[in-house]
Protein backbone atom coordinates (compact mmCIF):
# COMPACT_ATOMS: atom_id res chain seq x y z
CA UNK A 1 0.00 0.00 0.00
CA UNK A 2 2.37 2.43 0.81
CA UNK A 3 5.04 1.99 -1.92
CA UNK A 4 1.38 2.62 -4.05
CA UNK A 5 1.38 5.66 -3.02
CA UNK A 6 4.80 6.63 -3.70
CA UNK A 7 4.81 5.62 -7.11
CA UNK A 8 1.81 7.88 -7.89
CA UNK A 9 3.06 10.75 -6.66
CA UNK A 10 6.39 10.94 -7.68
CA UNK A 11 7.41 13.03 -10.40
CA UNK A 12 8.63 10.88 -13.77
CA UNK A 13 12.19 12.48 -13.96
CA UNK A 14 12.58 11.05 -10.28
CA UNK A 15 12.07 7.43 -11.19
CA UNK A 16 13.70 4.48 -11.03
CA UNK A 17 15.39 3.69 -14.58
CA UNK A 18 18.07 1.95 -16.50
CA UNK A 19 20.26 3.58 -18.47
CA UNK A 20 22.65 1.99 -20.57
CA UNK A 21 26.78 3.56 -20.18
CA UNK A 22 29.11 4.51 -22.79
CA UNK A 23 30.69 0.91 -22.55
CA UNK A 24 27.11 -0.56 -23.06
CA UNK A 25 26.27 -1.89 -19.65
CA UNK A 26 23.06 -1.64 -18.35
CA UNK A 27 22.79 0.47 -14.62
CA UNK A 28 19.64 1.84 -12.72
CA UNK A 29 19.76 5.20 -11.37
CA UNK A 30 17.70 5.87 -8.35
CA UNK A 31 17.42 9.87 -8.99
CA UNK A 32 16.16 10.18 -5.55
CA UNK A 33 19.64 8.70 -4.12
CA UNK A 34 21.99 9.34 -6.84
CA UNK A 35 21.25 12.82 -7.64
CA UNK A 36 20.37 14.36 -3.62
CA UNK A 37 22.47 14.38 -0.72
CA UNK A 38 21.19 11.57 1.88
CA UNK A 39 23.44 13.21 4.21
CA UNK A 40 21.82 13.95 8.04
CA UNK A 41 22.69 17.43 8.78
CA UNK A 42 24.80 17.74 11.86
CA UNK A 43 24.47 20.63 14.35
CA UNK A 44 26.62 23.44 14.44
CA UNK A 45 28.95 24.45 17.64
CA UNK A 46 27.11 27.59 19.42
CA UNK A 47 30.22 29.39 20.66
CA UNK A 48 30.67 31.84 23.80
CA UNK A 49 32.55 35.29 24.25
CA UNK A 50 32.71 38.60 23.05
CA UNK A 51 33.50 37.32 19.13
CA UNK A 52 30.37 35.33 19.14
CA UNK A 53 28.76 38.22 20.96
CA UNK A 54 30.01 40.61 18.30
CA UNK A 55 28.95 38.12 15.39
CA UNK A 56 25.66 37.87 17.06
CA UNK A 57 25.14 41.79 16.67
CA UNK A 58 25.98 41.65 12.95
CA UNK A 59 23.33 38.88 12.72
CA UNK A 60 21.17 40.73 14.50
CA UNK A 61 21.45 43.93 12.41
CA UNK A 62 21.42 42.35 9.22
CA UNK A 63 18.27 40.05 8.95
CA UNK A 64 18.25 38.94 5.31
CA UNK A 65 14.35 38.03 4.55
CA UNK A 66 12.84 35.36 2.82
CA UNK A 67 11.01 36.57 -0.36
CA UNK A 68 8.48 34.26 0.08
CA UNK A 69 5.30 34.95 0.78
CA UNK A 70 3.09 31.53 2.24
CA UNK A 71 -0.49 32.96 3.20
CA UNK A 72 -2.35 35.93 3.44
CA UNK A 73 -0.10 37.91 5.71
CA UNK A 74 2.47 37.96 3.12
CA UNK A 75 0.21 41.07 2.30
CA UNK A 76 1.47 42.69 5.08
CA UNK A 77 4.69 42.38 4.02
CA UNK A 78 5.42 44.95 0.55
CA UNK A 79 4.13 47.91 2.90
CA UNK A 80 7.46 47.23 4.80
CA UNK A 81 9.43 48.36 1.91
CA UNK A 82 7.50 51.71 1.71
CA UNK A 83 7.73 55.39 2.99
CA UNK A 84 6.00 54.91 5.26
CA UNK A 85 7.49 51.85 7.77
CA UNK A 86 11.01 51.40 5.96
CA UNK A 87 12.93 48.39 7.07
CA UNK A 88 15.92 49.00 5.82
CA UNK A 89 16.89 51.61 8.24
CA UNK A 90 16.80 48.85 10.74
CA UNK A 91 18.95 46.61 8.24
CA UNK A 92 15.91 44.80 7.52
CA UNK A 93 16.34 43.21 3.40
CA UNK A 94 14.11 40.74 1.17
CA UNK A 95 16.18 38.43 -0.76
CA UNK A 96 14.73 36.28 -3.37
CA UNK A 97 16.55 32.85 -2.79
CA UNK A 98 16.51 30.53 0.39
CA UNK A 99 20.41 30.46 -0.14
CA UNK A 100 21.04 34.12 0.87
CA UNK A 101 18.61 34.73 3.31
CA UNK A 102 18.32 33.74 7.41
CA UNK A 103 14.62 34.61 8.42
CA UNK A 104 11.68 33.01 6.90
CA UNK A 105 8.77 34.65 7.79
CA UNK A 106 5.51 32.15 7.69
CA UNK A 107 2.78 34.32 6.48
CA UNK A 108 -0.65 33.58 8.06
CA UNK A 109 -1.69 29.48 7.58
CA UNK A 110 -0.03 26.80 5.85
CA UNK A 111 -1.64 24.69 3.28
CA UNK A 112 -0.30 20.98 3.08
CA UNK A 113 1.11 22.27 -0.58
CA UNK A 114 2.96 25.38 0.60
CA UNK A 115 3.96 23.48 3.95
CA UNK A 116 5.78 21.14 1.96
CA UNK A 117 7.82 24.31 -0.58
CA UNK A 118 8.31 25.50 2.77
CA UNK A 119 10.03 23.06 4.48
CA UNK A 120 12.21 22.59 1.65
CA UNK A 121 13.22 26.71 1.36
CA UNK A 122 13.90 26.56 5.32
CA UNK A 123 15.88 23.57 4.93
CA UNK A 124 18.37 25.35 1.80
CA UNK A 125 18.89 28.48 3.89
CA UNK A 126 22.28 28.44 6.13
CA UNK A 127 22.84 28.73 9.35
CA UNK A 128 21.67 30.45 12.09
CA UNK A 129 18.14 30.85 10.88
CA UNK A 130 15.29 32.21 12.36
CA UNK A 131 11.82 31.89 11.72
CA UNK A 132 8.69 34.56 12.30
CA UNK A 133 5.82 33.05 12.68
CA UNK A 134 2.97 36.13 11.70
CA UNK A 135 -0.58 35.54 12.47
CA UNK A 136 -2.58 34.08 14.59
CA UNK A 137 -2.74 30.66 12.08
CA UNK A 138 0.96 29.98 12.97
CA UNK A 139 -0.30 29.58 16.48
CA UNK A 140 -3.23 27.68 16.62
CA UNK A 141 -4.83 27.58 13.40
CA UNK A 142 -6.68 31.00 13.32
CA UNK A 143 -9.89 31.04 11.74
CA UNK A 144 -8.61 27.64 9.95
CA UNK A 145 -8.25 25.64 13.17
CA UNK A 146 -10.79 23.60 11.57
CA UNK A 147 -9.90 23.50 7.70
CA UNK A 148 -8.93 20.06 6.52
CA UNK A 149 -6.03 21.65 4.34
CA UNK A 150 -4.06 23.45 6.44
CA UNK A 151 -1.71 22.88 9.42
CA UNK A 152 -2.65 24.02 13.10
CA UNK A 153 0.46 24.64 14.79
CA UNK A 154 3.64 25.84 12.99
CA UNK A 155 5.92 24.60 15.60
CA UNK A 156 5.20 21.48 15.13
CA UNK A 157 6.41 21.43 11.56
CA UNK A 158 9.20 24.30 11.83
CA UNK A 159 11.04 25.61 14.53
CA UNK A 160 10.02 28.98 14.95
CA UNK A 161 11.59 32.08 16.84
CA UNK A 162 9.15 34.70 17.50
CA UNK A 163 5.35 34.52 16.90
CA UNK A 164 3.66 37.96 15.79
CA UNK A 165 0.05 37.30 16.97
CA UNK A 166 -3.05 39.00 15.26
CA UNK A 167 -5.60 38.43 12.18
CA UNK A 168 -3.72 40.11 10.35
CA UNK A 169 -1.20 41.86 12.75
CA UNK A 170 -0.19 45.16 11.24
CA UNK A 171 3.09 46.30 9.53
CA UNK A 172 3.85 47.73 12.92
CA UNK A 173 3.65 45.01 14.76
CA UNK A 174 5.58 43.12 11.82
CA UNK A 175 8.24 45.98 13.15
CA UNK A 176 7.86 45.26 16.53
CA UNK A 177 8.69 41.39 16.05
CA UNK A 178 11.63 41.87 14.45
CA UNK A 179 13.12 43.73 17.17
CA UNK A 180 12.37 40.84 19.20
CA UNK A 181 13.85 39.08 17.36
CA UNK A 182 16.77 41.12 17.11
CA UNK A 183 16.97 41.04 21.18
CA UNK A 184 16.79 37.03 21.19
CA UNK A 185 19.39 36.75 18.72
CA UNK A 186 21.68 39.82 20.27
CA UNK A 187 21.39 37.32 23.54
CA UNK A 188 22.40 34.26 21.69
CA UNK A 189 19.31 32.87 21.86
CA UNK A 190 18.77 32.27 17.93
CA UNK A 191 19.59 28.56 17.39
CA UNK A 192 16.11 27.05 17.16
CA UNK A 193 17.98 25.89 13.50
CA UNK A 194 20.04 23.57 15.83
CA UNK A 195 17.32 22.55 17.49
CA UNK A 196 15.49 21.42 14.31
CA UNK A 197 18.56 19.47 13.77
CA UNK A 198 18.85 17.72 16.94
CA UNK A 199 15.09 16.77 16.88
CA UNK A 200 14.95 16.18 13.14
CA UNK A 201 13.17 12.93 12.90
CA UNK A 202 10.48 13.98 15.76
CA UNK A 203 10.46 16.84 12.79
CA UNK A 204 10.19 14.82 10.02
CA UNK A 205 7.55 12.67 11.21
CA UNK A 206 5.11 15.29 11.74
CA UNK A 207 5.99 16.78 8.80
CA UNK A 208 5.40 12.81 6.85
CA UNK A 209 1.97 12.78 8.85
CA UNK A 210 0.98 15.64 7.07
CA UNK A 211 2.68 15.71 3.31
CA UNK A 212 1.80 12.52 1.88
CA UNK A 213 3.58 13.02 -1.08
CA UNK A 214 6.54 12.98 0.18
CA UNK A 215 8.78 12.94 -3.45
CA UNK A 216 11.95 14.20 -1.66
CA UNK A 217 15.09 13.47 0.02
CA UNK A 218 14.45 13.78 3.76
CA UNK A 219 16.74 16.65 4.10
CA UNK A 220 16.88 19.10 0.92
CA UNK A 221 20.35 20.46 1.44
CA UNK B 1 58.39 46.88 -13.06
CA UNK B 2 59.04 47.63 -9.22
CA UNK B 3 58.21 44.44 -7.16
CA UNK B 4 59.67 44.98 -3.89
CA UNK B 5 57.87 44.53 -0.79
CA UNK B 6 56.85 48.27 -0.14
CA UNK B 7 55.75 49.01 -3.24
CA UNK B 8 53.16 46.01 -2.22
CA UNK B 9 52.50 46.91 1.19
CA UNK B 10 51.63 50.76 -0.96
CA UNK B 11 49.74 48.51 -3.39
CA UNK B 12 47.87 46.68 -0.65
CA UNK B 13 46.81 49.92 1.49
CA UNK B 14 45.78 50.90 -1.82
CA UNK B 15 42.87 48.36 -1.99
CA UNK B 16 42.25 48.77 1.59
CA UNK B 17 41.37 52.18 0.93
CA UNK B 18 39.59 51.51 -2.14
CA UNK B 19 37.65 48.62 -0.45
CA UNK B 20 35.75 50.65 2.33
CA UNK B 21 35.11 53.54 0.13
CA UNK B 22 33.43 51.30 -1.90
CA UNK B 23 31.33 50.16 0.48
CA UNK B 24 30.66 53.31 2.11
CA UNK B 25 29.78 54.47 -1.71
CA UNK B 26 27.37 51.60 -2.00
CA UNK B 27 25.52 52.58 1.33
CA UNK B 28 25.34 56.20 0.66
CA UNK B 29 23.95 55.68 -3.01
CA UNK B 30 21.65 53.45 -1.21
CA UNK B 31 20.51 56.25 0.85
CA UNK B 32 20.25 58.51 -1.71
CA UNK B 33 18.08 55.98 -4.18
CA UNK B 34 16.36 55.85 -0.48
CA UNK B 35 15.66 59.66 0.23
CA UNK B 36 14.26 59.64 -3.77
CA UNK B 37 11.38 57.41 -2.58
CA UNK B 38 10.97 59.15 0.56
CA UNK B 39 12.76 56.64 2.84
CA UNK B 40 15.26 57.36 4.73
CA UNK B 41 17.40 54.03 4.08
CA UNK B 42 19.72 51.57 5.29
CA UNK B 43 22.16 52.82 8.30
CA UNK B 44 25.95 54.07 6.97
CA UNK B 45 27.39 50.86 8.26
CA UNK B 46 25.08 48.26 6.73
CA UNK B 47 27.48 46.55 3.94
CA UNK B 48 30.57 46.12 7.08
CA UNK B 49 27.59 44.38 8.84
CA UNK B 50 26.24 42.77 6.22
CA UNK B 51 29.59 41.63 4.99
CA UNK B 52 30.52 40.81 8.51
CA UNK B 53 27.22 38.39 9.23
CA UNK B 54 28.17 36.70 5.72
CA UNK B 55 31.24 35.50 7.24
CA UNK B 56 30.01 34.40 10.31
CA UNK B 57 26.87 32.12 8.45
CA UNK B 58 27.88 28.56 8.45
CA UNK B 59 27.92 26.59 5.37
CA UNK B 60 28.31 22.79 4.71
CA UNK B 61 27.22 22.86 0.70
CA UNK B 62 29.61 21.54 -2.21
CA UNK B 63 29.08 21.74 -5.97
CA UNK B 64 32.54 21.11 -6.93
CA UNK B 65 35.87 22.92 -7.50
CA UNK B 66 34.57 25.51 -9.63
CA UNK B 67 32.05 26.62 -7.33
CA UNK B 68 34.51 27.71 -5.15
CA UNK B 69 37.10 29.09 -7.47
CA UNK B 70 34.45 30.85 -8.74
CA UNK B 71 33.88 33.62 -6.49
CA UNK B 72 38.08 33.59 -6.35
CA UNK B 73 38.48 34.40 -9.99
CA UNK B 74 35.36 37.35 -9.84
CA UNK B 75 37.71 39.18 -6.68
CA UNK B 76 40.78 38.36 -8.93
CA UNK B 77 39.14 40.56 -11.85
CA UNK B 78 38.34 43.24 -9.21
CA UNK B 79 41.81 43.37 -7.77
CA UNK B 80 43.71 42.90 -10.97
CA UNK B 81 41.67 45.66 -12.04
CA UNK B 82 42.95 47.88 -9.62
CA UNK B 83 46.74 46.69 -9.32
CA UNK B 84 47.37 47.60 -13.22
CA UNK B 85 45.74 50.84 -13.14
CA UNK B 86 47.46 53.71 -11.34
CA UNK B 87 45.54 55.04 -8.61
CA UNK B 88 46.76 59.10 -8.16
CA UNK B 89 48.40 60.70 -10.77
CA UNK B 90 51.96 61.84 -10.72
CA UNK B 91 52.82 59.99 -7.62
CA UNK B 92 54.90 56.92 -7.49
CA UNK B 93 54.03 55.04 -4.77
CA UNK B 94 50.60 55.09 -5.88
CA UNK B 95 50.99 53.93 -9.41
CA UNK B 96 50.67 50.36 -8.70
CA UNK B 97 51.69 48.02 -10.97
CA UNK B 98 50.98 49.88 -14.39
CA UNK B 99 53.09 49.82 -17.25
CA UNK B 100 53.05 50.71 -20.88
CA UNK B 101 50.01 48.60 -22.28
CA UNK B 102 48.25 48.90 -18.83
CA UNK B 103 44.85 49.67 -20.95
CA UNK B 104 44.79 46.41 -23.05
CA UNK B 105 45.47 44.60 -19.80
CA UNK B 106 42.53 46.02 -17.92
CA UNK B 107 39.95 45.55 -21.11
CA UNK B 108 40.74 42.10 -20.67
CA UNK B 109 40.89 41.83 -16.82
CA UNK B 110 36.87 43.25 -17.22
CA UNK B 111 36.15 39.88 -18.48
CA UNK B 112 37.82 37.82 -16.64
CA UNK B 113 36.06 37.98 -13.45
CA UNK B 114 32.96 37.88 -15.30
CA UNK B 115 34.28 34.28 -17.18
CA UNK B 116 34.89 32.68 -13.43
CA UNK B 117 32.09 33.27 -12.13
CA UNK B 118 30.30 31.87 -15.33
CA UNK B 119 31.79 29.05 -14.60
CA UNK B 120 31.63 28.78 -10.89
CA UNK B 121 27.81 29.41 -10.90
CA UNK B 122 26.93 27.23 -14.02
CA UNK B 123 28.69 24.70 -11.94
CA UNK B 124 25.95 25.44 -8.70
CA UNK B 125 23.43 23.79 -11.24
CA UNK B 126 20.72 26.55 -10.82
CA UNK B 127 18.42 27.42 -13.88
CA UNK B 128 18.20 30.75 -12.31
CA UNK B 129 22.37 30.77 -12.78
CA UNK B 130 22.12 29.61 -16.24
CA UNK B 131 19.41 31.82 -17.42
CA UNK B 132 21.62 35.12 -15.77
CA UNK B 133 24.96 34.36 -16.95
CA UNK B 134 23.92 33.93 -20.77
CA UNK B 135 22.09 37.49 -20.37
CA UNK B 136 25.05 38.58 -18.30
CA UNK B 137 27.49 36.99 -20.64
CA UNK B 138 26.20 38.49 -24.09
CA UNK B 139 25.31 41.59 -22.80
CA UNK B 140 28.84 41.92 -22.24
CA UNK B 141 29.77 41.10 -25.42
CA UNK B 142 26.98 43.99 -26.26
CA UNK B 143 28.81 46.48 -24.06
CA UNK B 144 32.75 45.87 -25.26
CA UNK B 145 32.02 47.01 -28.33
CA UNK B 146 31.22 50.64 -27.52
CA UNK B 147 34.04 50.55 -25.17
CA UNK B 148 36.59 49.54 -26.86
CA UNK B 149 35.76 51.82 -29.92
CA UNK B 150 36.15 54.56 -27.04
CA UNK B 151 39.62 53.03 -26.02
CA UNK B 152 40.43 52.52 -29.98
CA UNK B 153 39.78 56.29 -30.58
CA UNK B 154 41.72 57.82 -27.68
CA UNK B 155 44.66 55.58 -28.13
CA UNK B 156 44.65 57.00 -31.46
CA UNK B 157 43.91 60.31 -30.27
CA UNK B 158 47.13 60.33 -27.52
CA UNK B 159 49.40 57.69 -29.71
CA UNK B 160 49.53 55.13 -26.61
CA UNK B 161 48.07 51.99 -25.02
CA UNK B 162 49.32 53.75 -21.31
CA UNK B 163 46.93 55.26 -18.62
CA UNK B 164 49.76 57.27 -17.14
CA UNK B 165 50.68 58.85 -20.46
CA UNK B 166 46.60 59.33 -21.17
CA UNK B 167 46.12 61.04 -18.04
CA UNK B 168 49.16 63.16 -18.54
CA UNK B 169 47.68 64.53 -21.46
CA UNK B 170 44.37 65.31 -19.93
CA UNK B 171 46.36 67.74 -17.40
CA UNK B 172 46.59 71.30 -17.03
CA UNK B 173 42.77 72.22 -16.60
CA UNK B 174 39.16 71.18 -17.47
CA UNK B 175 39.09 72.11 -21.05
CA UNK B 176 42.17 69.10 -21.70
CA UNK B 177 39.95 66.13 -20.65
CA UNK B 178 39.16 64.05 -23.09
CA UNK B 179 35.63 65.05 -22.40
CA UNK B 180 36.07 68.00 -24.08
CA UNK B 181 38.97 66.89 -26.92
CA UNK B 182 37.46 63.81 -27.75
CA UNK B 183 33.49 64.66 -26.95
CA UNK B 184 32.35 61.33 -29.80
CA UNK B 185 34.89 58.81 -27.81
CA UNK B 186 33.57 60.18 -24.38
CA UNK B 187 29.76 59.78 -25.07
CA UNK B 188 30.47 56.30 -26.46
CA UNK B 189 32.36 55.22 -23.64
CA UNK B 190 29.88 57.24 -21.10
CA UNK B 191 27.38 55.42 -22.42
CA UNK B 192 29.20 52.18 -22.25
CA UNK B 193 30.06 52.37 -18.36
CA UNK B 194 26.29 52.60 -17.88
CA UNK B 195 26.37 48.39 -19.13
CA UNK B 196 29.77 47.95 -17.18
CA UNK B 197 28.28 48.84 -13.87
CA UNK B 198 25.11 47.00 -14.89
CA UNK B 199 22.64 49.72 -12.88
CA UNK B 200 18.89 50.09 -13.64
CA UNK B 201 18.51 49.93 -17.20
CA UNK B 202 20.93 46.92 -17.88
CA UNK B 203 20.54 45.12 -14.70
CA UNK B 204 19.46 42.03 -16.37
CA UNK B 205 22.29 39.55 -14.96
CA UNK B 206 20.80 39.96 -11.03
CA UNK B 207 17.50 40.69 -12.01
CA UNK B 208 16.20 39.84 -8.10
CA UNK B 209 12.57 39.90 -9.20
CA UNK B 210 12.65 37.62 -12.20
CA UNK B 211 15.69 35.47 -11.62
CA UNK B 212 16.02 35.28 -8.34
CA UNK B 213 19.67 37.23 -7.96
CA UNK B 214 21.34 35.29 -10.94
CA UNK B 215 24.46 34.14 -11.30
CA UNK B 216 24.83 33.91 -7.47
CA UNK B 217 21.79 32.43 -6.92
CA UNK B 218 23.14 29.57 -5.12
CA UNK B 219 25.96 31.62 -3.34
CA UNK B 220 25.73 32.10 -0.02
CA UNK B 221 27.74 32.98 3.81
CA UNK B 222 31.37 33.33 2.95
CA UNK B 223 31.37 32.85 -1.04
CA UNK B 224 28.75 35.82 -0.71
CA UNK B 225 30.74 38.09 1.05
CA UNK B 226 33.56 37.18 -1.23
CA UNK B 227 31.74 38.45 -4.27
CA UNK B 228 30.11 41.34 -2.31
CA UNK B 229 34.01 42.42 -1.40
CA UNK B 230 34.27 42.28 -5.17
CA UNK B 231 31.56 44.36 -5.94
CA UNK B 232 33.22 47.26 -4.08
CA UNK B 233 36.08 47.31 -5.41
CA UNK B 234 34.63 46.77 -8.75
CA UNK B 235 32.24 49.64 -8.72
CA UNK B 236 35.24 52.05 -7.37
CA UNK B 237 38.11 50.55 -10.08
CA UNK B 238 34.98 50.72 -13.04
CA UNK B 239 34.40 54.56 -11.62
CA UNK B 240 38.21 55.10 -11.76
CA UNK B 241 38.69 53.61 -15.20
CA UNK B 242 36.56 55.87 -16.65
CA UNK B 243 37.80 59.11 -14.86
CA UNK B 244 41.31 58.00 -16.01
CA UNK B 245 39.92 58.06 -19.66
CA UNK B 246 37.56 60.29 -19.80
CA UNK B 247 37.95 63.01 -16.61
CA UNK B 248 41.58 63.44 -16.66
CA UNK B 249 42.61 61.05 -13.56
CA UNK B 250 43.10 62.22 -10.32
CA UNK B 251 46.25 63.96 -8.63
CA UNK B 252 44.86 63.39 -5.14
CA UNK B 253 42.80 60.83 -3.08
CA UNK B 254 40.51 64.06 -2.64
CA UNK B 255 39.80 64.01 -6.30
CA UNK B 256 40.06 60.78 -6.35
CA UNK B 257 36.95 60.14 -4.55
CA UNK B 258 35.02 63.05 -5.90
CA UNK B 259 35.46 61.84 -9.07
CA UNK B 260 34.66 58.37 -8.51
CA UNK B 261 31.91 59.28 -6.89
CA UNK B 262 30.50 61.32 -9.51
CA UNK B 263 31.52 59.03 -12.34
CA UNK B 264 29.24 56.24 -9.89
CA UNK B 265 26.60 58.44 -9.63
CA UNK B 266 25.90 58.84 -12.81
CA UNK B 267 25.03 55.11 -13.56
CA UNK B 268 23.12 55.26 -10.28
CA UNK B 269 21.54 58.44 -11.53
CA UNK B 270 20.42 57.04 -14.90
CA UNK B 271 19.37 53.83 -13.04
CA UNK B 272 16.74 55.62 -10.66
CA UNK B 273 15.28 57.44 -13.46
CA UNK B 274 14.64 53.82 -15.99
CA UNK B 275 13.23 51.04 -15.23
CA UNK B 276 15.01 47.19 -16.74
CA UNK B 277 15.24 46.71 -20.25
CA UNK B 278 14.76 43.46 -21.58
CA UNK B 279 17.79 41.62 -22.56
CA UNK B 280 17.13 41.62 -26.53
CA UNK B 281 16.72 45.39 -26.10
CA UNK B 282 19.51 45.92 -24.28
CA UNK B 283 21.54 44.49 -26.77
CA UNK B 284 19.66 46.38 -29.85
CA UNK B 285 20.61 49.33 -27.96
CA UNK B 286 24.22 49.35 -27.09
CA UNK B 287 24.91 47.84 -30.78
CA UNK B 288 23.00 51.28 -32.15
CA UNK B 289 23.67 54.47 -30.66
CA UNK B 290 26.58 53.63 -28.40
CA UNK B 291 28.27 51.82 -31.30
CA UNK B 292 27.69 54.51 -34.14
CA UNK B 293 29.13 56.98 -32.10
CA UNK B 294 32.46 54.56 -31.23
CA UNK B 295 32.88 54.00 -34.93
CA UNK B 296 32.78 57.72 -36.22
CA UNK B 297 34.71 58.43 -32.89
CA UNK B 298 37.64 56.22 -34.05
CA UNK B 299 37.06 57.20 -38.00
CA UNK B 300 37.28 61.20 -36.67
CA UNK B 301 40.47 60.59 -34.20
CA UNK B 302 41.93 58.73 -37.66
CA UNK B 303 41.14 61.26 -40.59
CA UNK B 304 41.42 64.55 -38.62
Amino acid sequence: MEEDKKDKFLAPENEIRQVTAPDGSIIEVNPLEDYFSQDRPKPYKVRKGPVEDFLNWARAESLWVLGFGTGCGSIEIPPLVTPRFDMYRFGIQMRATPRQSNVFVISGYLSVKTLKRAIRAYEQMPSPKYVVGLGSCTINGGMYYDSYNTINRLDHYLPVDAYIAGCMPRPEALLAGFEGLKKLIKAGKGHKANEYVENLDWYKANQKKIIKDWNMPDYNW
Amino acid sequence: MDYSIEKFLWAFLGLFIILNWGMLMSALMRRIGAKLAGRIGVPLYQPWVDLLKLMSLKTWLSHGVMYYIGPVFRLVGGVGMFLFMPVIFGIEIWSNYSFSGDLILLLYFQSFGMLGMAMGASESGSPHAAIGISRGLSQFAAVEVPMTLAVIAIAIQHQTFSFSEIMAAQQGGIMNWTLFTNPLASIAGMLAMLGAMSHSPFNLVKAPNEIPIGPPTEYHSSFLSVLRTNSAILHVVEAALFMNLFFGGADSWYMYIIKTFFVYFISVFVGMVFPRFKIEDSIRWFLKWPTAIGIIAVIVAAYW
